[in-house]
């Protein structure tokens, strides 16, 4: 045989792998984005150690440290909760950081105009129920042009954001502004504010709870099943006798729904106020978050923790090495190219030249 | 110059997984000489010739180009050496131009001389014969245009070595005694053609000499002059088959099903049904023949509600019950109603199962609705899938087992077995024994036949003129959308439903 | 008449300076796109672009005694390719070599690449005490007309002709060199099939994977350079990421806009460059500016749901688009 023409490298899909194996693969790679994160502070002339060091003790060293990680991992974890039925529908959300946008700005509608009218606890019913109603119908005008003609709904659910940003910008220096010119809108008035727990606003509670409902929602349910199968082959939906049109935009509406809850969550128990910058990109890192937890509602809760963590931590260098936080950004990138990557070696086994061997990584 | 084969192969063989495709095969073609490469479908023909034009690349083995030992690790590789390989699935740009698509992949200089690239290509369709225009889209041909396409561009590379993969599976009779002629120029022109098939007349007809695989293994090569359909059989099958197929009479016949007049668009609005009246009768075998395209897909969606319906009445007569029109309902009140459907497509998955689930999951696609509430009850489908697991002898280790892992003949096991376990009073297959070996496809004609023995109206539409002819007890013909004939199954020959299909409300086809 | 037709003058020199960056990242997509890769990265690799490209022509400008403005020019381009080049090839890596979904890669990518223009852009203004300011000379050179001025005081077509800077007339060269590329070239020919069907150039012996490679990988060159061109024209040579971010997922939405044609691209590009700064230049009563702002995105939604509404085969998306091809898949 002619050994030395056979191609270098060949791949074939591989038939699944033991559990371990895989989180062997998992695990190597989450340890790869270590070490390329570790040579980028190199290159930057500080000590990795000390740079992660400073991470780890800056969001999880202290009491408070934590309380400022578990808030940014929150509305993290809501959001990817709300994309993953979409995602597993193959229907490309990346409209959710306007999703929050727009729960956020109807909840600061009851938060600014109603909150004498409507009494304490109730207040804040009103104005999750007005975020989820806002952010579901935000997420239905893609959809519902996504069933009726097949518009491209990822650039339309992008283009969204961009145009709910717009309109709270204009409440901001317009209509709801504060003080004439100060270009921001009052803060919320006690009544409108989500109560601490544990010294975090209690929307880690919801988002906990939502994780355990998503969950069974995906897995145990009709609309979980027609979800699945229309994720696999839309044809075959069709065969089975299902609406897929409805379905999707149920999804959507769905997931919109808890996106502006979040927003909500945001709006009143972290920033006591709307802003326009109220999703800060939650929307498009929560995609990463989903994807990477495979849709596992409770793997999510692990990624967006690890965020969290590198969010808060990146805030720490920057006070006490100099380095800017979009550092956060940076190593969130390589831990997510990472981990995208290794998937791969799960998935595929690549056969060396005349080997013939499997050679897992 | 004599002793020397266009090719020969030793001891190729390729694995996929734990399946075996082809075992340690030796195959030798001369030029001037068509070749039939016979097999049953999944034999491992294809895979065989694709490790020839570059696509795969075998595990062991060596292959021999003009007595050279050879590497072909990619179709460039294939085309340095002359082979060209017409695949099943054309592999054609859709937006392409004819011409455009002849020089895709050709290292001829950066600069693209369209006019000068018709000239060449009209030149190759008049030493031949094709009728090509080079300018035309491919989106706007014919299956058989496409098909010319396909062999004008591995001429205009030059090759002297043609592989087709089953050619004539999308072809009328006419259309097939075309290429046929054209093939005999090309041999008589000193070229070594290779025919892959399984239909005997074709090769008795055509071919030079037959090479037959069984199984993934290389059964032996023989002179067609020397040789008959029954022995070529027998080497295929390893055992000789007469097609006995049982085909018991039911005493109390009701009619099931009656179709007038329907007709239906496609969403480019080409006509695909046209005024199709017939009935389908419970105890009865209803096939439905027809060369591929003729609209017996649209028949059976517009049946199961899946497609828009323009014009004419579905009456269905459910046992003891009144006759409703089925036009207008949705798939779901069909299905309900009684009329089930088993599709089985090209990639067998894609309508009607759901790749990645397991057996219990598929089972769920006719039940998830069923019971109240927001959860989805598991335990009916998975006793379900239990017992088609069992009944049927699904290979499977575990009924969560995603069926996209299982082979071709267990999905179509578990997809038929859905169907039958709804307990319709109408049962439609599509292509049920699509790519099945002789024994399992008579596991699904028995089902099938028991099925109709229990009063069911059973609609089979299906490939193999010789299954129709034995398992049916009437076959309606299919011709560009139109009902060109409604005969006895046990009354007809070949011939004659072999000339309905070409034939369009009783004139000719062109 | 005369106060009218000068404002529409005006506001074409300065939609076609607002749509020069656009231009260039359009088209850098197209050809990615042409190639079946859908790399949502845009925004990130435009981000990398512009921090990169300004701080080649700053340290050009820092370390050399007697800065050429050519020289310069020619720093940011290549500084602003590489960096996009780059930022492509961990795309290309992930989704061709190793088949990760396009969509969340490229989103990973936009995250990414913010997060290095930003940090670039932070680390060198920290460095270099407060401001990184670029001499107006050479600024000069980025922002002016490269014609000579009795051209571009010629009576109407002066100011659009050969009134706009440099980077509009190589964007538009390589517009009409990338429709001739596409069209009427050999590669060009299988570049194409590779994006609407990889089997298909894969059977006729085109290394898919090598297109796919030099496709996304230039691709993102040239919209990265998009990026240089925003900071170093519209943001007069300083780093302003605000002003940046959006630009990239706009120029995603005009490749639909213009269906995958170059030369579409340029009046496209220059039709959004001027919805972008209409709001400056043509003020309606009672449309507050900010809501004004937002018309470029609600435009592209419309055009959305019109390109959905068309089915012509020749207007559709590269048929294998988004999807990662493996040859031997069964």
């Amino acid at each position: 045989m002619n050994k030395q023409h056979e191609p270098l490298i060949r791949l074939a899909k591989r038939d699944g792998m033991s559990a371990k194996k895989v989180w062997a693969i998992r695990l190597s790679s989450f340890l790869v984005a270590i070490l390329m994160g570790a040579l980028i502070f190199l290159l930057m002339g500080n000590n990795p150690i000390s740079a992660y060091g400073a991470i780890l003790t800056g969001s999880l060293g202290k009491k408070t440290a934590i309380r400022q990680t578990v808030k940014i991992a929150v509305p993290l974890l809501g959001t990817a909760l709300a994309i993953a039925p979409c995602f597993k529908m193959r229907f490309w959300n990346i409209g959710a950081e306007g999703q929050i946008t727009a729960g956020a700005m109807a909840a600061s509608y009851f938060a600014l105009f109603w909150v004498d009218k409507i009494p304490g606890p109730m207040l804040l019913v009103v104005m999750g129920l007005a975020g989820a109603l806002a952010g579901a119908l935000w997420a239905l005008i893609p959809a519902f042009f996504r069933a009726k003609w097949g518009t491209n709904e990822t650039l339309f659910t992008l283009m969204m954001n961009y145009i709910i940003i717009g309109i709270v910008r204009w409440l901001k220096g317009g209509p709801w502004e504060g003080r004439p010119g100060s270009q921001i809108i009052p803060n919320f008035d006690k009544a409108a504010v989500l109560p601490k727990v544990f010294g975090v606003h209690c929307g880690w509670i919801i988002v906990l709870m939502l994780v355990v409902l998503i969950y069974v929602y995906m897995n145990y349910t009709k609309h979980g099943y027609e979800i699945s199968v229309i994720g696999d082959s839309v044809n075959t939906a069709r065969y089975a006798g299902m609406n897929v049109g409805r379905i999707m935009m149920r999804t959507m509406c769905l997931s919109g729904g808890i996106c502006g809850l979040v927003g909500f969550m945001v709006a009143s128990g972290a920033n006591m106020t709307l802003s326009d910058t109220v999703a800060a990109g939650a929307g498009f890192t929560a995609i990463t978050v989903a994807w990477l937890a495979q849709l596992n509602p409770f793997a999510m809760i692990v990624i967006s923790l690890l965020l969290g963590v590198l969010q808060k931590g990146a805030d720490t260098l920057q006070t006490r090495m100099a380095v800017p936080t979009s550092i956060s950004d940076i190593i969130t990138g390589i831990f997510l190219f990472c981990m995208l990557g290794c998937e791969f070696f799960i998935n595929y086994k690549i056969i060396f030249r005349s080997k013939h061997k499997e050679v897992s990584q | 110059m004599e002793n020397v084969h266009a090719i020969e192969l030793r001891h190729i063989t390729k694995r996929f997984g734990q399946v075996v495709a082809n075992d340690s095969i030796d195959l030798v073609l001369n030029r001037g000489e068509i070749l039939s490469l016979l097999g049953e479908n999944g034999s491992g023909k294809t895979t065989l010739m694709n490790m020839l034009s570059g696509i795969y690349y075998p595990d062991e083995g060596e292959i021999l180009v003009g007595g050279e030992s050879v590497s072909i690790t990619s179709p460039k590789d294939a085309f340095r050496y002359g082979i060209g390989m017409i695949h099943q699935h054309f592999k054609l740009v859709d937006v392409f131009t004819a011409a455009e698509n002849i020089v895709l992949g050709l290292d001829e200089g950066g600069r693209l001389d369209m006019k000068q690239i018709n000239a060449k290509v009209k030149a190759i369709c008049d030493k031949y014969g094709f009728d090509i225009d080079p300018t035309q889209k491919i989106y706007d041909m014919s299956v058989s245009q496409k098909q010319t396409v396909e062999i004008i561009k591995v001429l205009y590379r030059g090759a002297d070595i043609l592989i087709l993969d089953e050619p004539t599976a999308v072809l009328t009779p006419q259309e097939t005694q075309n290429l046929f002629s054209v093939l005999r120029n090309m041999r008589d022109d000193g070229k070594a053609i290779v025919i892959i098939t399984h239909k005997l007349h074709e090769v008795m007809e055509l071919s030079d000499k037959v090479a037959v695989l069984r199984k993934g293994k290389y059964i032996g090569t023989v002179n067609t002059a020397e040789t008959d359909p029954q022995a070529l059989t027998e080497m295929m099958v390893g055992h000789a088959v007469t097609l006995n197929i049982d085909r018991p009479t039911y005493d109390d016949p009701q009619p099931r099903l009656h179709l007038s007049g329907v007709t239906c668009y496609d969403a480019e609005g080409v006509k695909r049904l046209d005024n199709v009246s017939f009935t389908a009768v419970g105890g009865e075998i209803l096939g439905i023949a027809g060369v591929a395209g003729s609209g017996q897909r649209e028949l059976l969606e517009c049946i199961a509600g899946l497609q828009h319906v323009s014009g004419g009445t579905i009456l269905y007569t459910p046992e003891g019950m009144d006759a409703t029109d089925l036009v207008g309902k949705t798939p779901l009140e069909i299905r309900r109603a009684g009329v089930a459907m088993a599709f089985v497509p090209e990639d067998r998955l894609g309508m009607g199962l759901v790749g990645s689930m397991g057996m219990t999951g598929n089972m769920m696609l006719r039940s998830w609705q069923n019971g109240k509430g927001l959860l989805v009850n598991r335990k009916a489908p998975h006793d379900l899938a239990d017992q088609v697991w069992h009944d049927l002898q699904v290979v499977t280790p575990n009924t969560e087992f995603p069926v996209r892992r299982m082979s071709g003949g267990n999905v179509q096991k578990v997809l038929v077995g859905r169907e039958i376990a709804s307990a319709p009073s109408v049962l439609m297959t599509a292509y049920a024994v699509r790519g099945l070996d002789i024994n399992t496809s008579y596991t699904i004609y028995n089902l099938l036949t028991e099925q109709k023995m229990k009063g069911v109206a059973v609609v089979y539409v299906g490939e193999d003129l010789d299954v129709l002819l034995e398992l049916c007890d009437r076959i309606l013909v299919l011709c560009g959308g139109q009902v060109s004939g409604i005969v006895d199954a046990r009354n007809t020959t070949k011939e004659e439903v072999g000339l309905l299909m070409t034939r369009v409300g009783g004139k000719e086809a062109e | 008449m005369s106060g009218f037709f000068p404002a529409f003058l005006a506001l074409i020199v300065a939609a076609i300076q607002n749509g020069t960056p656009l231009l260039f990242g359009t088209m850098g997509e197209i050809l990615t796109e042409k190639s079946g890769n859908l790399n949502l990265g845009v925004e990130g690799i435009m981000f990398m672009g512009g921090a990169l490209g300004l701080a080649g022509v700053f340290y050009y400008e820092k370390s050399a005694a007697n800065p050429s403005g050519v020289l310069a020019v020619v720093i940011a381009l290549l500084c602003a390719f590489l960096a996009g080049a780059l930022a492509s090839l961990i795309f290309s890596f992930l989704t061709i070599s190793l088949r990760a979904n396009q969509n969340v890669t490229g989103l990973a990518l936009s995250i990414f690449g913010t997060g290095v223009g930003q940090f670039i852009g932070e680390y060198m203004r920290v460095r270099e005490g407060g401001y990184i300011a670029i001499s107006n000379a050479l600024k000069g050179v980025f922002q002016n007309s490269p014609f000579p001025a009795a051209m571009q005081q010629l009576p109407v077509v002066g100011p659009v002709l050969f009134g706009s800077s440099i980077f509009f007339y190589i964007s538009l060269a390589l517009a009409i060199g990338m429709y001739f590329f596409l069209n009427r070239s050999r590669k060009g020919l299988y570049l194409r099939s590779v994006g609407e069907s990889p089997a298909t150039a894969d059977a006729a012996g085109i290394n898919v994977i090598r297109y796919k490679y030099v496709a996304t990988v230039i691709g993102g060159g040239i919209s990265a350079i998009g990026g240089m061109v925003y900071i170093m024209t519209i943001a007069g040579c300083v780093w302003n990421h605000e002003g940046l971010s959006g630009v990239g997922w706009l120029a995603v939405a005009l490749v639909i806009f213009c269906m995958w044609r170059p030369l579409n691209a340029i009046w496209g590009s220059v039709l959004f460059g001027a919805l972008m700064i209409l709001y400056l230049r043509l003020t309606i009563p009672f449309l507050p500016t900010q809501l004004y702002k937002i018309l470029p995105y609600v435009v592209t939604v419309l055009v959305l749901i019109v390109s959905s509404l068309r089915n012509k085969k020749e207007n559709q998306p590269p048929a294998s688009l988004g999807l990662s091809y493996f040859r031997e898949e069964r």
